[in-house]
């Protein structure tokens, strides 16, 4: 049966233009392929190759669902934030930088624990850092051009524990819903941005 | 008794442009493996180049010399046909000799 | 509109999507750059050092059956190397599926001189002073195609299809970090740290540096690898499980970045810092 569907989409390629039905059909044959060929190693166990509901949809919508989708999608991922219990949102920026400077975190070859943030990787930050990648917009001076307000501190920490809250298909990773931060290092990252004394305001 | 050398003669007039690449791991004596324990030093301490059985140079080399060396020089008086023939002898005692033809 | 749109030009089939002029210009900048770099080591390139040891590798008779390799089929007929890398991944009647370069030698060796998988993807990564046999022998294959054009074919219904999955594996977002292949090398421009990132999903030069310069020699380490463990190494940062060793999967990522560097010079392997 799903030969018979794979077969009809290699003609429709063929004739001009692959439809969403022949994506849905290649994509389920490129998942089975993947859950054969897979294993796990260290902590990278093959339940990662299962999706949740929000990637499922990033990926059929190639990053741009539509409207009512994103709305209930970032509702549910917002509801999900675990705000510190002390109400405060930042810790030590120095830490923060650290963090915000480690590469390592959630790969088969780095240890359970050992999370860093791979800020630089994406985001420009601190000046002193020539090291940074473009993926993401540069943070630089982000506290002290956004203002250090109550506000936007909250925003902060919410934004590295589920940047999907905000934007539903980002590239970011959801720090926080995925384990990879705990509370005191994402306030320590968000400190990193937002207190006026880090490297990042200066 | 290492792997092949690759060894290219070039020549221009009677200059041969030579370029030997050499597979050896070229190890200090001052790395640890991730244990911690000292990785033995094994690096080339000769090589010795010879045309038709001529020496062309005898070169003395140490640990300051990167993995995979290249080796680059020119030998005058060289023409097609000329055997050209480099040997290298690391400090372990392993030795190596490759062989080709000028212009060849 | 803008997703159907995506889908066509990722297939190949409309080049509607063409870059920004100042984007293509630090391209062309970069690629000059790469050139020279390419040029002043080009005859000092120790990836030659493992095209002699796979040549030994291919001509040898060894394995439990003492046989060589040069009955190996890469595609063009057995034992045609020139030209073979530059048209895989393709398909084999063989074996009724889409093949890369490596995964095909470790076929061959396994058919022909009765060598086991389990011991070839037992340790099929350069490390050190070990060499995997297979790395060897793909980097003597690669530089039969020196100076050739890419020109993997889509000619077989098969080859298509692995295509098409080879491009949902490559937009396939999972893992504790949601990412994909796309997720660093589906847009123009950007850089992990000050490393850039070549669009794969832009066909033509820029895919065609996930096909260029593999094998490569890497100075870092002074180690020689092929694109298997380049796959691999990408997988791991995706904070995926690991993918088997010279499997479909990998074979169909390829063939969607090989198909989109069609029409791009081959240099042979590469050099990498």
């Amino acid at each position: 049966m799903r030969k018979a569907i794979v077969f009809a989409g290699v003609a429709a390629v063929a004739a001009g233009c692959a439809t969403m039905q022949d994506e849905a059909a290649y994509r389920e044959q490129a998942v089975a392929w993947m859950k054969r060929d897979f294993h796990a190693r260290g902590m990278a166990k093959t339940d990662r190759l299962n999706q949740d509901e929000l990637q499922r949809a990033c990926t059929q919508y190639n990053n741009n669902p539509p409207e009512a989708l994103v709305k209930r999608v970032e509702a549910a991922e917002m509801a999900g934030i675990k705000l510190p219990a002390d109400g405060k949102y930042l810790g030590d920026w120095k830490r923060g930088q650290r963090i915000a400077s480690s590469g390592r975190g959630m790969t088969w070859s780095d240890k359970p624990g050992a999370a860093g943030g791979s800020c630089y990787n994406c985001h420009q930050l601190s000046p002193q850092q020539p090291s940074f990648g473009t993926i993401g917009p540069s943070l630089r001076g982000y506290g002290k051009t956004r203002g250090y307000t109550a506000e936007n501190r909250k925003y902060v920490y919410q934004r590295i524990y589920n940047s999907k809250a905000f934007s539903m298909c980002s590239t970011m990773p959801r720090f926080g819903h995925s384990g990879t931060l705990n509370e005191q290092q994402i306030k320590d990252v968000a400190a990193y941005l937002m207190d006026p004394a880090s490297p990042v305001n200066q | 008794m290492g792997d092949p050398m690759k060894i290219r003669a070039r020549l221009q007039g009677d200059v041969a442009d030579v370029r030997v690449l050499m597979a050896h791991p070229m190890e200090t004596g001052q790395r640890k493996d991730p244990s911690g324990k000292v990785i033995p030093a094994h690096f080339i301490k000769e090589i010795r180049a010879e045309l038709n059985g001529k020496p062309v140079f005898d070169a003395q080399i140490s640990q300051a010399i990167s993995r995979n060396p290249v080796f680059a020089f020119r030998v005058k008086g060289a023409k097609a046909g000329d055997k050209l023939k480099i040997t290298w002898e690391d400090n372990t005692g392993d030795k190596r000799s490759d062989e080709i033809t000028v212009g060849g | 509109m803008r997703y159907a749109r995506v889908l066509c030009a990722a297939a190949g089939l409309a080049v509607g999507l063409a870059g920004q002029p100042a984007t293509a210009q630090s391209d062309d900048r970069t690629a000059a750059e790469f050139d020279k770099f390419r040029e002043v080591l080009e005859e000092a390139n120790p990836a030659e050092l493992w095209e002699l040891k796979g040549e030994e590798l291919w001509r040898q008779k060894r394995g439990p059956k003492n046989a060589s390799l040069e009955q190996c089929d890469l595609g063009l007929g057995a034992g045609v190397l020139k030209g073979a890398y530059v048209q895989l991944p393709r398909y084999f009647a063989d074996t009724g599926k889409v093949m890369d370069a490596e995964q095909r030698i470790v076929h061959c060796m396994i058919t022909l001189q009765g060598f086991k998988y389990e011991d070839l993807a037992n340790r099929p990564f350069s490390r050190g002073n070990y060499t995997p046999d297979p790395v060897s022998i793909v980097t003597y294959v690669a530089a039969q195609s020196r100076e050739m054009k890419i020109a993997v074919p889509q000619s077989h219904p098969k080859e298509r299809e692995t295509y098409e999955i080879g491009r949902q594996i490559f937009f396939y977002r999972a893992g504790p970090w949601d990412f994909s292949c796309a997720s660093c090398h589906g847009a123009d421009g950007l850089r992990i740290r000050t490393q850039n990132l070549p669009n794969f999903t832009k066909p033509g030069a820029q895919a065609a540096r996930s096909f260029i310069g593999w094998p490569g020699y890497r100075m870092t380490g002074g180690v020689m690898h092929s694109l298997q463990w380049r796959m691999n190494d990408c997988f791991r940062q995706q904070r995926f499980p690991e993918p088997g060793y010279a499997s479909d999967t990998i074979a169909a990522l390829l063939t969607y970045m090989a198909v989109n560097s069609n029409g791009q010079l081959y240099r042979g392997p590469g050099i990498k810092r």
